[in-house]
């Protein structure tokens, strides 16, 4: 136990380098996923199309999806066999935000359809009232759910930071060598938190695992008192 | 964006996240646990890197899924160790220049009260014809690897098809296969290398391993086919494979673990052919 | 002067006539009540005028022009009004920014917007609360900041749906004083629908009576209470009906 915290406050590289690998996976997810499901979830809420219900079954049925699925089918698109091989993105972080986006995307659209979902229909009449476009509407209805999409985003990167599965099947596990084998002096290249505590514990390293377990609880706990925060405030 | 930073910005982070298609003097290597666990390719690769000036990305996971993975593509080179299922892929030309590197021996290990009695077995698959008969537990690997694919032949040499609450399929790697054992006190077969730097941390003992038919066990190397797949880096593998089969290649393995553990961990080809 | 006029008026939802056959003139600077029992149409009439639902027959028109027609002239007529509702409906900010919004859609810049939020403030008598979040207000505190972010652009009309149904009576004085002030300070025509007969009596110049989506009586305060022409009429005010 002592062993671990000696680990992290050594400012051990392998474990550091760990840490940057699963927030930079993890974040450059969520952020594209933010960046598609809020219009997504704005188009779903205020827009009616075609296929719009279609889409809505869709982005359900993404919220429970098994990321294991994902990672196996992202595995097949990018090896070279597959239709995506010539991109040489297995086995690079590259593929691991990918399968991240796909799982994280439905999450933050469902939350935040739901989150404008809540602002009552009277404060688009009000501002409508007031004079305000059915432009002006729609923004005064995103502007009251500013809290609720927020919250999704977080939801989303929490989800991001504590998968392993699919980013095991697409990232391999790698660090660079030296460290091949478990903690040592060479640097992760697609090993993350989750992904690494499965490989150290395997190997029964457990002070080590026990490290990064304390990383990754500190992160996904610091991701959930920001957005508890967030809550409060609303 | 923003401003002309901030994209400016976004585009090296880009750059950076996907700078892993970028194949200039890189390996994708695809082995199996026991090359990995055991530390063997954190000192062996580390010299071919700096000799070459080149970048091996060692993805671990199992025999089975090495050849598989190679099969797709997606490796340049693989370690593996099941003789069968590599003759196979040799001869569907997903696999050239297959070359042996190393070897040890698979060891049936347990606890050393030996409940089952194997000590005093003929051969392998009298081993495990007692543990059965006894219904002694016994954990199997379950993930196709070579230790796996060595195990099922044992049982089919010896008539049996395992089945019961005493057989434990847990579909992991050899490390982990030995810590689920030892914590249950069961059997398992294993290579010597993985157990041997393992034999400190845990209480079971190696029963029986006097079968030098069955129970030997060689690595081989293997170039993914470039008439396959032409974007493999062919050339670097080419040479990892030369490298690995070189007199002072060798004799890094011979010594590996000899310090640590008490004895060497693998035996070079040179030594046995 | 009218300011609204409308024209054999009939609104129906499926099967309900909501509105039949309503021909009203507002006129300028004045103050009408809308009276009727709950359910008799008034806030549907509010909402016509105030070109938030379109009728199924008949026509509008405002200042004058015909509103059939093109977005220009609905968006212009809207924004010449304002809708007040019962309980009104806190943007999740500030109070300033919640009575600044009228202007801020219109394109007024920082410092007009100061000025008037302000000064809109202050005739409502909430001035020093700007920065206060508006979901902490009291419910006559938010009825009276709605008034505010009603009357911040001046509107030419003021439409009011049962304005103090909700309020405690102190509340209710301020928001009649506020009422006649404005028209008395803008000449701000008010419309206001209410079932509270001696706040029609208090501040209403003309009265019309709403019942069952029939305008059935449309009088001055003193003839409508003392005259009434309609037998349904007398009926309403003397308290028989039930609502």
């Amino acid at each position: 136990m002592i062993n671990a915290f000696s680990l992290i406050f050594s400012l051990n590289p392998y474990i550091l380098s760990i840490t940057a690998v699963s927030l930079k996976v993890s974040g450059t997810a969520t952020l594209l996923a933010a960046l598609t499901a809020i219009p997504l979830a704005f188009a779903l809420s205020f827009c009616n199309f075609r296929g719009r219900q279609a889409l809505i079954t869709f982005v359900n049925t993404g919220m429970g999806l098994p990321p294991v699925f994902v990672g196996l089918f992202i595995f097949v698109m990018l090896v070279p066999a597959g239709p995506f091989g010539s991109l040489n993105w297995i086995f690079t972080p590259g593929a691991m935000i990918i399968a991240q986006y796909i799982i994280v995307t439905p999450i933050i659209t469902g939350v935040s359809i739901a989150a404008i979902k809540a602002v009552p229909s009277s404060i688009m009449e009000t501002a409508y009232t007031l004079g305000g476009t059915r432009k002006d509407t729609i923004f005064v209805t995103l502007h009251e759910a500013r809290f609720g999409i927020i919250t999704a985003i977080l939801a989303g990167l929490g989800r991001a930071l504590s998968e392993v599965g699919a980013i095991l099947i697409v990232g391999g596990n790698v660090a660079y060598t030296g460290s091949v084998g478990g903690i040592g002096e060479g640097l992760s290249y697609t090993r993350t938190l989750t992904t690494a505590i499965t490989l150290e514990t395997s190997k029964g390293d457990i002070s080590t695992s026990i490290a990064l377990g304390i990383l990754l609880i500190t992160v996904v706990l610091f991701v959930n008192v920001l957005a508890n925060a967030i809550q409060r405030g609303d | 964006m923003k401003n002309k930073y901030e994209r400016v910005i976004l585009v090296f982070f880009l750059i950076s996240i996907f700078s892993g298609c970028i194949k200039q003097n890189e390996l994708i290597l695809v082995t199996t646990t026991s090359t990995c666990d055991t530390g063997l390719l954190d000192v062996v690769n580390k010299k071919f890197e700096e000799a070459n000036n080149a970048l091996i990305y060692t993805v671990c996971e199992g025999t089975g899924k090495a050849i598989a993975t190679g099969e797709l593509g997606a490796a340049d080179v693989v370690i593996v160790h099941a003789v069968q299922a590599e003759l196979n892929s040799v001869a569907n030309k997903s696999f050239i220049n297959r070359t042996y590197i190393m070897s040890n021996f698979f060891v049936i290990i347990g606890p050393e009260s030996d409940p089952a009695g194997i000590k005093t077995a003929k051969n392998a698959s009298d081993a495990f014809n007692k543990i059965a008969v006894k219904k002694q537990y016994f954990i199997s690997r379950g993930d196709d690897s070579g230790t796996h694919k060595m195990e099922k032949s044992i049982w089919q040499a010896a008539n049996i098809t395992p089945a019961g609450t005493w057989y434990l399929s847990v579909g992991r790697g050899m490390m982990e296969t030995i810590t689920t054992a030892d914590i249950k006190g069961a059997y398992t077969l294993s290579d010597r290398g993985t157990f041997l730097s393992m034999k400190e941390k845990i209480k079971l003992k190696i029963l029986f391993e006097s079968d030098m038919t069955f129970l030997f066990n060689p690595y081989h190397v293997m170039a993914v086919n470039p008439e396959k797949y032409p974007n493999v880096n062919y050339e670097l593998a080419i040479k990892y494979i030369d490298y690995l089969a070189s007199p002072s290649t060798q004799e890094i393995i011979s010594n590996y673990g000899k310090e640590k553990y008490g004895e060497a961990l693998f035996i070079p080809a040179v030594d046995n052919k | 002067m009218e300011i609204f006029r409308t024209e054999n008026l009939c609104v129906t939802y499926g099967e309900k006539e909501a509105l039949k056959n309503i021909d009203l003139v507002i006129r300028r600077g004045e103050i009408f009540a809308l009276m009727g029992p709950s359910g008799a149409g008034k806030t549907t009439l509010l909402r016509i005028l105030n070109l938030f639902e379109k009728p199924t027959y008949g026509c509008l028109v405002f200042e004058g022009i015909r509103l059939n027609g093109t977005q220009t002239e609905k968006i212009n007529a809207r924004r010449k009004m304002s809708l007040l509702f019962q309980t009104p409906s806190v943007f999740n900010a500030s109070v300033f920014e919640n009575v600044a919004y009228g202007l801020k859609v219109r394109g007024a810049d920082k410092r007009t917007i100061e000025k008037k939020v302000l000064n809109a403030l202050t005739i409502v008598g909430l001035e020093g609360k700007e920065q206060q979040r508006a979901r902490t207000l009291s419910g006559g505190e938010a009825q009276r900041m709605a008034f505010a972010r009603a009357i911040v652009y001046d509107p030419n009309i003021l439409l009011l749906d049962e304005p103090t149904s909700s309020l405690d009576p102190a509340n209710v004085a301020m928001i009649e004083e506020i009422i006649k002030r404005i028209r008395r300070e803008r000449g701000t025509t008010i419309v206001f629908a209410t079932h509270n007969i001696y706040q029609v009596k208090r501040i209403a110049d003309r009265v019309g009576i709403l019942l069952n989506g029939e305008l059935i009586e449309v009088n001055s305060i003193e003839r409508i209470f003392e005259a009434p022409e309609d037998a349904r009429t007398k009926a309403f005010i003397n308290g028989e009906m039930i609502y």
